[in-house]
């Protein structure tokens, strides 16, 4: 656990861009998410972590109600964005999306151009008025995804082609080009290998100065290297949530103490 | 019914032999079953097989050869001089065969004694009327050389089932022999059996081969012997189809282009009546609609598909035929004069192909992965903009695979056209216009009168062959589509 | 972490509202609405075709089922029996009395209307014939009231269910519009009346201007023996072949090339086997044509592909840990498929043979090119075998018969025949879908 005192502390406070008060999910009958209270904040890397099925990635996908299009799911309690409940029924998912942008495990590109891949999200937002603009959009989110020097040739070249850590930093451009104020990402370097691993670990540190990022990570390190905040699921409940560097070396609670010291997960 | 009876003899013979072999074997075992190589009955079922796959392989092997044997032998015994002008030998032989039948017949109907009906001295006119008096289709009046011949046809068939009979049997009974002085205790009948069964089990599988060689031979070999009688170049550039129908004149027209055309143009209607419909309902069912509301209409739709094609032929020509002739006929807008036309036909054909698109689609849009649409949906996309802009362009490969085979099922549909699209062969653009397909000619030109061997008949094969080449072709490409397709996301 | 205040961060981003919707997201919503509604159009769409389809079935269809039967009370005495058997033109006699004894009914029942004997053969055909025969079979019958039930010919039959009427017909040899005062005085004294058309589905097709008397049976049974020839070849063959290639077929050229033709022949339009069927089977192999044996044969080559994938499909569908245990005990890899493996997969197979029938069932067009046209239905077969080699025709075959003929009165019949077809195809669905539930497996 050295690497832990590498990551700058912010110490400053920041303002609240997501609250969540007793949030309970199910499926069908189960009863996913208990009870989970939440404060994210703007500027902020927050990791989830927790063993599998612990519902971490179940919670960050309530949270731009990516759970809709899940039949049987249900969400009860509030979250909300900026003080805006957004399960409000006068709340558009795909207005709250654009806010709320993700980026996947498995880097998922659309069969499509690179250009076009991302450019798909300004375009059916209308966030460009013409081409140029298109064009400053898209050289700006790649920039942003670290991965604009290794394809400004090939911007007509299929997005499938990239190889699997380029992709996700594809995806995460793609992400980015909405103008998102929130990024979630569901254990985004799981498909990786360990460059790529580190190459996205560190844009996803240069992130943080735009957006508030919230990741969801099966590694202790990974949590412990980019966040700044730590939340720990565990069966559905919210254990714990503090200060990353509090979390992995002072827990409050023992099946914190467990999980992190490998006893369970 | 002797040949039943010879299977049936056959059958005994093998049920024996079971029987047979099995007590041979537990005997060579001093009765314990514990001391054979394999099970009591593997010993029985050898001695079966052996009895079995020999005689019926040779019976089969027979009934296919004899037939072509006597008709070489007796052919040969016609002379130049009674073939008429303008007939062949292969039609004077079928008047043969027709012969040598009706003289079966008529002894078995007690017509014409057995001695009469071989007595090469019998009197032709005679034979004749009595051939007629007993219900037998004599074509024209029998000349002496034709009776003889069928004389001589029946004579040496009987010669030639007797002989099969005898060597069936004969055969039956070595196979018989042999599997029972092969039975003893370290035989190794288990696998024997089995490697038999194998083979079997191989030469069922061979059917499906089999058949593609009958199918591309039978229309090989007949469209080579119309080609002979009509040019090919005629046949694929003509214009005109229009067969003389006094039999085998020179006066046919038999060009192919405006039956391609009617069988674009109404598979073009199908298909524009049949995609957009198909396409839709399999994006809504497969994207939108709740688990109810898809487990009531997507089957409701496949039974649509269930539905035999002469049900739509009449839907066409009694129903959508009279409507559309209501709206668009003389009473209503005056562009169409009948109620069979292309339109009909396209109509009701794109009503029968829409669950076939449909749910060709909507497999083809669930194989497109979950991931492509979540990350569509996490930029904020709506559920028809991700459906446009992803799911769409990412199952277009299979989506043209499906419209491909559905093209394919239009080209050959028979029944709609021949009830639904009219006779008239012609090349307009008109879809109220009466068309016809190149499936309604081929029904037409081999189920009216023309004989075999005539041009006009012919004919069909040649129109055959083409709607096998062009249906093959169309499949084979649409399911290499399809494949390439589906390898891509698995 | 204590201030939440509402402020715009300074990136300048500006937030707008999420329950705020602007014009662009309105749009979409708009957009996403009006293509949800294509979806349903669509789905409306076929599913108002399949209800006019059968509406039409149905509505056309049913009045075949009904026929029109005048029934008469007649005695026939001795002496009028000598006397008419002693006139040159005896079934004419024998008419002349019935239309005495119906004129004296009806008279009885206070109706009064003019015919004469010719307008009967029009209403009824050859009713001294039919007459006379009876006679002739049942002379113990003679002296007693008979009651004969004489079906009406097809267009008084088209008075009854609407098909002709007052206004539309024309006077010709078979329906005078005077007829149609004596049919009324009929129904008035209530002799002529709706009875159900057993004829229809026991019977068999009659000639070009007879639709009255066309029935459906013979081809019913041509059909059943087809489906017997089907049954018996492709159910052993299919399996055999499915078996082969799931279970014991090396990775090899031959192998791929089974695989292919079996996926193209499934492919092939149905027309194209009956022209294989009429070169080889008719042309080169002699069989008989038009019967039912060589109509099975055609079939049988064309529902094997459907079959083959089906059973391969079920077999597949038994897991291989099933064909594990059994190898693990020392059954040879043959036992392991014919004593496990097969019964597992049996009720797919079976679901799917069944399927595979009932789509050679209503096939049409192959069973045209070797001569199973609905004409030579003419009769029952004379006995089991000779159901195989009998001309016969098929019910597909049948009804399109009636579709090309020129009278109407086939149309009903046509109808009529779909719905039998149908009730055939539906029933064999119902079984696969009842033994698929029942005896699916979910591994």
């Amino acid at each position: 656990m050295n690497d832990m005192t590498r990551v700058e502390r912010a110490v400053d406070s920041k303002d609240i861009k997501i609250n969540a008060k007793k949030v309970q999910v199910y499926y069908g009958a189960t009863h996913a998410i208990k009870d989970v209270d939440v404060e994210i904040e703007d500027k902020t890397v927050t990791a989830f972590i927790g063993p599998s099925g612990c519902g971490k990635s179940t919670f960050l996908r309530c949270l731009n109600r990516m759970n809709d299009t899940i039949d049987i799911c249900r969400v009860e309690g509030d979250i909300l964005l900026d003080g805006e409940d957004i399960y409000d029924k006068r709340v558009d998912p795909v207005q709250l999306r654009a806010k709320v942008g993700m980026v996947f495990q498995k880097p998922n590109p659309f069969p499509k151009s690179i250009y076009d891949n991302v450019a798909y999200g300004p375009r059916i937002h209308g966030l460009a008025r013409n081409k140029s603009e298109l064009d400053e959009i898209v050289e700006k989110s790649l920039r942003r995804g670290a991965i604009w020097d290794e394809v400004k040739d090939r911007l007509d070249a299929p997005g499938t082609g990239l190889s699997g850590g380029q992709q996700q930093r594809l995806c995460i451009a793609r992400a980015v080009a909405t103008e998102p104020e929130v990024l979630l990402m569901d254990e985004p370097c799981s498909a990786l290998d360990p460059i790529a691993t580190a190459q996205v670990e560190e844009l996803i540190d240069e992130l943080r100065s735009r957006y508030s990022v919230v990741i969801v990570t099966h590694s202790m390190q990974q949590a412990a290297r980019v966040s700044q905040k730590t939340a720990f699921f565990h069966l559905g409940n919210l254990v714990e949530f503090g200060e990353t560097g509090q979390i992995f070396t002072n827990p409050v609670d023992p099946r914190t103490e467990s999980y992190i010291t490998g006893r369970i997960g | 019914m002797p040949i039943l009876w010879l299977i049936l003899i056959v059958s005994a013979v093998a049920a024996v032999g079971y029987v047979l072999g099995r007590a041979r074997a537990l005997q060579s075992a001093g009765g314990d079953s514990r001391n054979l190589h394999s099970l009591p009955s593997f010993y029985g079922a050898n001695v079966t097989l052996k009895i079995l796959v020999p005689a019926f392989g040779l019976l089969i092997a027979w009934l296919l050869v004899q037939p072509f044997f006597v008709n070489s032998q007796v052919s040969g015994m016609i002379p130049e001089s009674a073939i008429k002008e303008g007939s062949s030998r292969s039609l004077v032989m079928a008047e043969v065969r027709r012969t040598a039948f009706g003289l079966d017949n008529a002894v078995a109907q007690g017509n014409l004694t057995e001695s009469a009906a071989s007595d090469a001295q019998v009197d032709v006119i005679d034979v004749t009327q009595r051939l007629k008096d007993a219900g037998q289709v004599v074509t024209s009046e029998i000349t002496q050389p034709v009776l003889r011949a069928a004389q001589s046809y029946r004579a040496m068939s009987a010669t030639g089932y007797a002989i099969m009979s005898v060597a069936v049997l004969a055969v039956a009974v070595i196979g018989a022999v042999i599997g029972w002085l092969q039975t003893n205790a370290e035989y190794r009948a288990r696998n024997v059996v089995e490697q038999g069964v194998r083979v079997l089990l191989l030469a069922a599988a061979s059917i499906a081969i089999l058949t593609t060689v009958g199918i591309v031979l039978s229309l090989v070999f007949n469209t080579w012997e119309f080609f002979k009688l009509y040019p090919a170049s005629d046949f694929f550039f003509g214009m005109t189809w229009a067969p003389s129908f006094s039999g085998r004149g020179g006066s046919s027209e038999l060009g192919i282009l405006p039956l391609l055309w009617g069988t674009l143009y109404i598979s073009i209607v199908a298909l524009l009546v049949a995609v957009p419909i198909g396409l839709f309902a399999a994006i809504y069912l497969s994207e939108y609609a709740s688990p109810r509301l898809r487990s009531v209409a997507k089957p409701l739709l496949e039974v649509l598909a269930g539905i035999p094609t002469i049900v739509y032929g009449l839907f066409a020509l009694l129903t959508v035929g009279p409507l559309l002739l209501d709206i668009f006929g003389d009473s209503g807008l005056g562009w169409m004069k009948a109620g069979t036309a292309v339109m009909t036909a396209g109509l009701v054909m794109g009503i029968m192909l829409i669950p076939f698109v449909s749910s060709l689609s909507d497999d083809i849009i669930n194989a497109v992965p979950q991931a492509m649409r979540d990350g569509s949906y996490g930029l904020g996309a709506t559920q028809s903009e991700t459906i446009r802009q992803v799911v769409l362009p990412a199952a277009l490969p299979g989506i043209v695979g499906a419209i491909l085979l559905a093209a394919s099922r239009a080209i050959g549909e028979t029944m709609i056209v021949v009830l639904g699209a009219g006779a008239a062969a012609r090349l307009s653009l008109n879809p109220f216009e009466a068309m016809t397909t190149v499936t309604a000619k081929i029904v037409s030109q081999l189920t009216g009168d023309a004989d075999f061997a005539s041009p006009e008949a012919l004919v069909a094969f040649a129109l055959g062959m083409t709607l096998f080449i062009l249906t093959l072709g169309l499949n084979v490409f649409a399911l290499y589509i399809v494949r390439k397709y589906r390898e891509q996301y698995e | 972490m204590t201030d939440a205040s509402m402020q715009s961060p300074e990136t300048g981003r500006h937030t707008i509202s999420l329950t705020a919707t602007d014009e662009r997201t309105q749009k979409r919503a708009r957009a996403e609405k009006r293509f949800r509604s294509y979806g349903l159009a669509a789905i409306g769409t076929g599913l108002f075709f399949l209800v006019v389809l059968f509406t039409s079935i149905l509505s056309q269809g049913l009045p075949a089922f009904q026929r029109t039967v005048v029934s008469v009370d007649f005695t026939l005495t001795e002496p009028q029996r000598d006397e008419a058997e002693g006139t040159l033109f005896k079934t004419k006699a024998y008419s002349n009395l019935f239309v005495t004894q119906l004129s004296k009914e009806l008279s009885e029942r206070g109706i009064s209307v003019d015919f004469d004997e010719a307008a009967i053969e029009r209403l009824l055909g050859k009713v001294g014939g039919t007459i006379r025969s009876f006679y002739a079979e049942n002379p113990g019958k003679l002296n007693e009231p008979i009651k004969f039930d004489l079906t009406a010919s097809s267009r008084v039959d088209g008075y009854f269910k609407g098909r002709v009427s007052r206004d539309t017909i024309q006077d010709s040899r078979f329906l005078q519009k005077s007829d149609l005062d004596l049919v009324d005085a009929l129904e008035e004294a209530g002799i002529i009346k709706q009875a159900f058309n057993w004829p229809f589905i026991i019977g068999a097709d009659s000639g070009v201007d007879n639709p009255g008397g066309a029935g459906i049976g013979a081809s019913v049974v041509g059909s059943f023996f087809m489906m017997v020839v089907v049954l018996g070849l492709s159910l052993p063959i299919g399996v055999a072949a499915s078996i082969y290639l799931e279970e014991f077929a090396p990775q090899n050229k031959f192998t791929d090339l089974i695989e292919v033709n079996i996926s193209n022949l499934a492919a092939v339009p149905s027309i194209v086997f009956g022209i294989l069927g009429l070169a080889v089977f008719i042309q080169f192999m002699h069989l008989p044509q038009s019967a039912p044996l060589v109509g099975g044969l055609v079939l049988t080559l064309m529902t094997l592909p459907t079959i083959i994938i089906s059973t391969r499909a079920s077999l597949k569908a038994v897991p291989p840990s099933i064909r594990d245990a059994a190898l693990g005990v020392g059954a040879s890899k043959m036992q392991a498929v014919f004593h496990h493996v097969l019964p597992l997969a049996a009720p797919g197979i079976l679901t799917g043979t069944i399927i595979g029938l009932a789509q050679a069932l209503g096939e049409t067009a192959p069973l045209l090119l070797i001569g199973m046209v609905g004409f030579v239905a003419r009769g029952y077969p004379d006995g089991f075998l000779a159901g195989f080699t009998e001309p016969n025709s098929a019910m597909p075959a049948q009804i399109y018969t009636w579709a090309a003929r020129a009278d109407v009165g086939f149309y009903e019949k046509a109808w009529g025949g779909i719905i039998i077809l149908l009730m055939f195809l539906l029933t064999m669905n119902i079984i696969a879908i009842i033994l698929r539930r029942r005896f699916e497996r979910r591994w």
